[in-house]
């Protein structure tokens, strides 16, 4: 079985946000994607253990275009104002025609 | 039943296991205890709680004559338009904080917490007095109309328009008033005869079930304190004393409307209460500017304490002591 690189595209926001956010990767054409559960603190101060229940990380497999993509509206409509990081990490994937 | 004085009735309230599990959850933090309720636990009771208090409305609700109900419902639609127009002024008065965050602020006292007027309502009824049960629906109109007027408030000092759409759904979907109205209708449509049949679970368990939820709260209050100063005296102030004044409209309005005594502390109990689950999701969404280290722990780390440990029976001393002078349906 023959491997391709892609990335794996990371995000880690307060789980209010997590529809919003779904719906925003949807849009910029990202099908598939996986939430965890997550809680931590950022380098920005608090927001831990709010009645909300913390924070969501959302993993997507994609190529680094749209990684690019993504990574404006993060910091267009997430970083400025909400509890939201993210980062861009290699990957190697089968059935590489799918991301 | 005898006319307690305040301290008396302060005493009942501060040592029912409520609230005396709510203060156990502020010492476990204060001494750094990793103590937590489940999370899966904690919304599972959360559900009880709102479903349960819905189908006992509804069942109210259904044995009420409309002639009772068409005044205080009324009222409580006055009050869930005046109150956020009220916090959002007097909070321009005591703190030096942006139209976003007093916006944001009078979107979370505008709305109503099930918790405080749960507790309330449980203090009032082992006093032995008389609470008309159809003031559930009250607590489900005064839900939603404060958190539009606080985000309206807000607006006028953003610049991009406000997410409506988005935070609308959130609120109006969402658990607590899905199960709150759904649980009106249940209890409407099942009546006394139906109730009988969850009797058992839904009001023996009632306030045992309660008590585990407020020792829940009270960690996640004692965890908000620290916030209290990054958020400023003003904000203290504010948590502290507009409560008292949005209790005595809802006490005066109550009484005036031809509730009962318990009826109209109870008012005043949904009038002095904020928000900390529906208007805070609400908020974030729409107004990401406002911090939730001011709104969130005015409410929760500030308003809620308050309200339960002295408000509730506040409030109730109040609704006796008004009686003579406002009650024309004694």
């Amino acid at each position: 079985m023959e491997l391709v690189e892609r990335k794996l595209l990371t995000i880690v926001v307060e789980s209010a946000l997590e529809s919003r956010l779904i719906t925003d990767l949807g849009e910029a054409g990202i099908r598939g994607y996986t939430v965890t559960t997550a809680r931590g603190a950022g380098v920005r101060g608090q927001r831990e253990g709010d009645l909300q229940g913390g924070n969501v990380k959302v993993e997507c497999v994609l190529g680094e275009d749209v990684a690019h993509t993504i990574f404006d509206l993060l910091h267009r409509q997430y970083f400025p104002h909400y509890a939201c990081v993210a980062w861009l990490s290699p990957a190697m994937v089968a059935r590489g025609e799918n991301y | 039943m005898s006319e307690l004085d305040v301290f008396s009735l302060a005493a009942n309230n501060l040592f029912s296991p409520p609230v005396l599990a709510f203060v156990l959850g502020l010492i476990a933090v204060s001494v750094k205890s990793d103590l937590r309720l489940p999370e899966a636990f904690y919304q599972a009771i959360s559900i009880y709680l709102l479903l349960g208090i819905g189908i006992k409305g509804g069942v109210a609700l259904r044995n009420a004559e409309l002639a009772d109900i068409w005044l205080p419902l009324l009222v409580t639609l006055a009050l869930g338009l005046t109150i956020p127009v009220a916090a959002f002024y007097l909070s321009g008065v005591v703190t030096k904080l942006d139209a976003v965050n007093r916006g944001a602020l009078a979107a979370h006292y505008g709305s109503t917490s099930l918790v405080t007027f749960t507790a309330a309502m449980v203090f009032v009824e082992t006093s032995g007095q008389f609470v008309e049960g159809f003031l559930v629906t009250l607590l489900a109109v005064l839900e939603i109309p404060g958190i539009i007027v606080g985000l309206l408030l807000a607006s006028r000092g953003r610049k991009n328009a406000i997410a409506w759409g988005e935070s609308l759904r959130e609120v109006l979907a969402g658990r607590s008033i899905v199960l709150l109205v759904g649980g009106l209708a249940l209890g409407a449509i099942t009546g006394s005869r139906g109730f009988a049949s969850i009797e058992p679970f839904f009001a023996g368990l009632f306030t045992g079930v309660l008590t585990l939820f407020l020792l829940e709260l009270g960690i996640v209050a004692g965890r908000r304190l620290k916030d209290i100063r990054t958020a400023g005296v003003g904000v203290v102030v504010f948590g502290l004393t507009f409560p008292l004044l949005a209790g005595f409209l809802g006490v005066a309005g109550g009484l005036l409307s031809g509730l009962s005594v318990g009826g109209a502390a109870l008012l005043g109990v949904l009038s002095a209460s904020s928000s900390y689950i529906a208007a805070p999701t609400a908020v974030r969404l729409a107004l990401p500017e406002a911090s939730p280290g001011i709104y969130l722990t005015a409410s929760l780390g500030i308003t809620f304490p308050f309200n339960l440990i002295v408000g509730i029976p506040v409030y109730y001393w109040l609704s006796q002591s008004l009686e003579g002078v406002l009650s024309w349906n004694s």
